[in-house]
C-alpha cells in the first residue's frame, strides 16, 4: 500500500513533479505511463528514498519515506532502469551479496535464492558471470534480486526498456507470474502503451510531472468512446468541421477529431467494421473529402494517452496564453506514440 | 537488542533475532566480499599494479643505485651495507599502497556509473557500513599487493623477523586505510570519470614523490621539507624504513605511528561524512 500526498520535486526551479497524489492498493499492479522526462523515474526514486521530495510526502507499507527511510528500504524491492548488478560476479553471487545486505536469515538464504532464480528462469545460468548474460537475462536477474528479501512492494522502472519484442514478451510472462506467485504490490513505469495495458490493473498517465489521468485501462479506453477510424484525406488540410457536419446524420458516429500530428481525421464510431462502408459512401458524395487511406482500430492506450495529453495542453493553454511553445514541443515529443 | 525495523515484517516465515552489530557485520562482510571477489577476478589489474613497483625497484633502484652515493647524508644505525635499492624498498612498498588504495577508492566512480552503487544504497545499509566495507576491501587489496613485493624483498636482501612482519603489516594497513579513505572521499565527490586523471596527477604522484620514498629527508630545502611533512605517506615510509632497515629518519618511530593513526582517523571520518552526504542518484 502506497499513499502519495501532494508530492513536489524541483531541481533549480524546474518542477519535475507537480502535486502528485496517488493511492496504490495492496496486490495491485499500478502503471506509471508517460514519455521520457515525464517524472516517472524521479517519482520511483523518491518512493525508494533515494532522493528527497521538495514538498509533500508518501508512505510505503505504512512507513513515511522521509521519517523512516530505512524501514521503507527493508520493505521494498526495486529494479532500476539500467541493470545494476556487478557483472564481474556471477548471478548467484550477486543474489548472495544482496541477501546479505538485506539480512536474509542464513538458514533461508539458499532456499530463497534458488526460488527467485527459478522464478525468473536463470537457475541453469546462475554460476555464469553476469557479463556473459544477455540484456533480457540481466533484467531478469535484477527482478530476482528485487524479490529476494520478500518485499511487499516492488518497483520496476521501465522493465522492458531496450529489450527486443520476444524478450519483452518473456519479461511480461515473468512479471505476471511473480504478481501471482509472490502476492506483491507492483509499481511499474513504462512508455509502452501495450505494456501498461497488458500488465496493469490501474494506470496513472503522467506528463511533465503531473498526473493527467488515472484509471483502469478499460475505463480509460472507454472514455475515448467506441472504436476509431483514422482517415487520411487527399487534401492534407481537410476541414474537420466539414466532415463533422456531413457525418452528423449517422447516429453511430460519436465524434470526429483531428489528429494534430499528421492532419489525419479520427472518427469515433460504434461497430466500425459494419459502419465503415456507410461512412465512406457519405464522404464520397461530399465535397473535397477524397479519402486516401483508412485505418480501423479499437482504442489503444496510445489514443488514450494522446487524448489526455492534448486535453491537458488545451487546459493549460487556457490558463496561460503565453505558453504557446508548449504545444509544438509537446506534439513533436508525442509524435512517436502516434506512429504505433 | 533486536532492531524493530529489521524485522522481516513482510516475511512471516523469516524470523529475525539478530543484534544490530550482527546485522552490521553481515553487511560489512557482504560489501568486503564483493570487493575481494572482484579483485581476484581482475587479474590484469593485479598484474599491472605489481609490475610498476618492480620497474621502480629494479630500474630506478639499480640505475640510481649504481651512480648515487648519499651515505654521507644518511644517519643509519644498521651495521650492514645498505644500498640505494634497499633504501627505496620501503618507499616502493608505500608506492604500491598509494596506487592501489587511492585507485581502489576512486573506483567508486565506476560503481556509480554502472548503477551498482545505487543498488547498494537502496538496500537498508548505512552509509558508514558501505564506507567501511569498501575501506576494508581496499586494505585487503593493498595488503595482497604489498605482500607480493615483500616476497621480492628477499631477492634484494631484506631481512624480516616475525616482529618486523607484524609491524610491517600494521603500517601497511594503517596507510592503506588512510589512502583508501582519501580515494573514496574524492570518488564520492566526483560525478564523472574525467576527474580520475586529476587524481593521478594531483594526488597520487605528489603523495608518492613527497613521501621521501626515493630520497632521505635530512637535507631538503625548506619549501620541500614543508611539503614532505604534510604528506601522510612520509610517516608510512619512515616507519617502514625503520622496521625493515633499521634506519631512523627525520621522525621517531612513535611519531610516525602516531601521525599514521591520526591521519587514518581524520581521513576515515571525512570519508564517512562524504559518504553520508553523497547523492544516491
Amino acid at each position: 500500500m502506497i499513499i502519495i500526498k501532494n508530492l513536489f520535486k524541483q531541481y533549480d526551479n524546474v518542477t519535475v513533479l507537480n502535486d502528485i497524489n496517488i493511492e496504490v492498493f495492496d496486490n495491485e499492479v499500478f502503471g506509471l505511463l508517460g514519455p521520457n522526462g515525464a517524472g516517472k523515474t524521479t517519482l520511483i526514486h523518491i518512493l525508494a528514498t533515494l532522493i528527497k521530495p521538495t514538498a509533500g510526502t508518501a508512505t510505503v507499507n505504512g512507513y513515511d519515506i522521509i521519517k523512516n527511510p530505512s524501514e521503507v528500504r527493508s520493505s521494498i524491492g526495486i529494479v532500476f532502469q539500467a541493470p545494476s548488478s556487478d557483472d564481474m560476479l556471477t548471478g548467484y553471487e550477486n543474489l548472495k551479496l544482496h541477501s546479505l545486505l538485506y539480512a536474509v536469515p542464513k538458514e533461508l538464504r539458499e532456499k530463497r535464492i534458488s526460488e527467485v532464480l527459478e522464478l525468473v528462469g536463470l537457475t541453469n545460468r546462475k554460476d555464469d558471470q553476469v557479463k556473459k548474460y544477455s540484456g533480457g537475462m540481466r533484467r531478469r536477474l535484477e527482478i530476482a534480486r528485487g524479490l529476494l528479501h520478500k518485499p511487499t512492494v516492488i518497483f520496476l522502472d521501465e522493465p522492458t526498456l531496450g529489450l527486443d519484442p520476444s524478450s519483452r514478451e518473456v519479461m511480461w510472462k515473468y512479471i505476471n507470474r511473480l504478481v501471482k506467485d509472490e502476492k506483491i504490490t507492483l509499481i511499474l513505469t513504462t512508455h509502452y502503451m501495450e505494456e501498461a495495458d497488458f500488465l496493469c490493473d490501474r494506470i496513472g498517465i503522467i506528463d511533465k510531472g503531473t498526473i493527467i489521468a488515472l484509471d483502469s485501462p478499460t475505463q480509460l479506453k472507454e472514455q475515448l468512446g467506441g472504436e476509431v477510424i483514422e482517415m487520411e484525406f487527399a487534401n492534407k488540410h481537410v476541414d474537420k468541421e466539414n466532415i463533422d457536419r456531413v457525418l452528423k446524420q449517422c447516429n453511430f458516429v460519436r465524434k470526429v477529431e483531428l489528429e494534430a500530428k499528421n492532419g489525419n481525421v479520427l472518427i469515433y464510431v460504434d461497430d466500425a467494421s459494419h459502419n465503415l462502408p456507410t461512412i465512406l459512401k457519405i464522404l464520397d458524395k461530399a465535397n473535397n473529402t477524397e479519402v486516401e487511406s483508412v485505418e480501423l482500430r479499437s482504442p489503444t492506450l496510445n489514443d488514450v494517452f494522446l487524448k489526455f495529453a492534448q486535453r491537458h495542453i488545451t487546459k493549460k493553454q487556457g490558463q496561460d496564453e503565453d505558453e504557446d511553445d508548449s504545444e509544438g514541443g509537446f506534439m513533436e515529443k508525442y509524435a512517436q506514440y502516434g506512429n504505433k | 537488542m533486536i532492531l524493530k525495523e529489521d524485522l522481516w515484517k513482510n516475511m512471516p516465515n523469516m524470523v529475525i533475532n539478530k543484534s544490530w552489530i550482527e546485522l552490521g557485520l553481515g553487511r560489512l562482510y557482504a560489501i568486503w566480499l564483493r570487493e575481494f571477489k572482484v579483485f581476484l577476478r581482475e587479474k590484469s589489474r593485479l598484474i599491472a599494479s605489481t609490475f610498476t613497483p618492480l620497474l621502480w625497484l629494479f630500474v630506478i633502484g639499480e640505475g640510481f643505485g649504481s651512480t648515487t652515493d648519499f651515505f654521507g647524508t644518511m644517519d643509519f644505525a644498521a651495521d650492514s651495507y645498505i644500498g640505494y635499492q634497499q633504501f627505496i624498498f620501503p618507499g616502493i612498498i608505500c608506492m604500491s599502497v598509494i596506487f592501489t588504495s587511492v585507485f581502489f577508492g576512486s573506483y567508486i566512480i565506476w560503481d556509480r556509473k554502472f548503477d551498482f552503487l545505487k543498488s547498494v544504497m537502496v538496500a537498508p545499509v548505512s552509509r558508514t557500513t558501505i564506507f567501511l566495507g569498501k575501506a576494508f576491501g581496499g586494505m585487503t587489496t593493498s595488503l595482497i599487493q604489498a605482500a607480493i613485493l615483500l616476497v621480492v624483498g628477499f631477492v634484494i636482501g631484506i631481512h624480516y623477523t616475525p616482529l618486523s612482519m607484524v609491524f610491517i603489516i600494521i603500517i601497511i594497513l594503517l596507510l592503506s586505510f588512510t589512502l583508501t579513505s582519501l580515494g573514496l572521499t574524492l570518488g564520492s565527490h566526483m560525478e564523472s570519470l574525467e576527474g580520475f586523471q586529476l587524481i593521478v596527477s594531483f594526488v597520487v604522484f605528489p603523495l608518492y614523490f613527497l613521501s621521501g620514498a626515493l630520497f632521505p629527508l635530512n637535507n631538503l630545502p625548506t619549501w620541500l621539507s614543508i611539503l614532505t611533512t604534510l604528506d601522510p605517506v612520509t610517516y608510512g615510509v619512515g616507519a617502514l624504513r625503520e622496521v625493515m632497515l633499521g634506519i631512523t629518519g627525520m621522525n621517531s618511530f612513535a611519531l610516525n605511528i602516531s601521525v599514521l593513526l591520526l591521519s587514518a582517523a581524520v581521513l576515515g571520518t571525512v570519508g564517512v561524512l562524504s559518504f553520508r552526504r553523497m547523492k544516491a542518484v
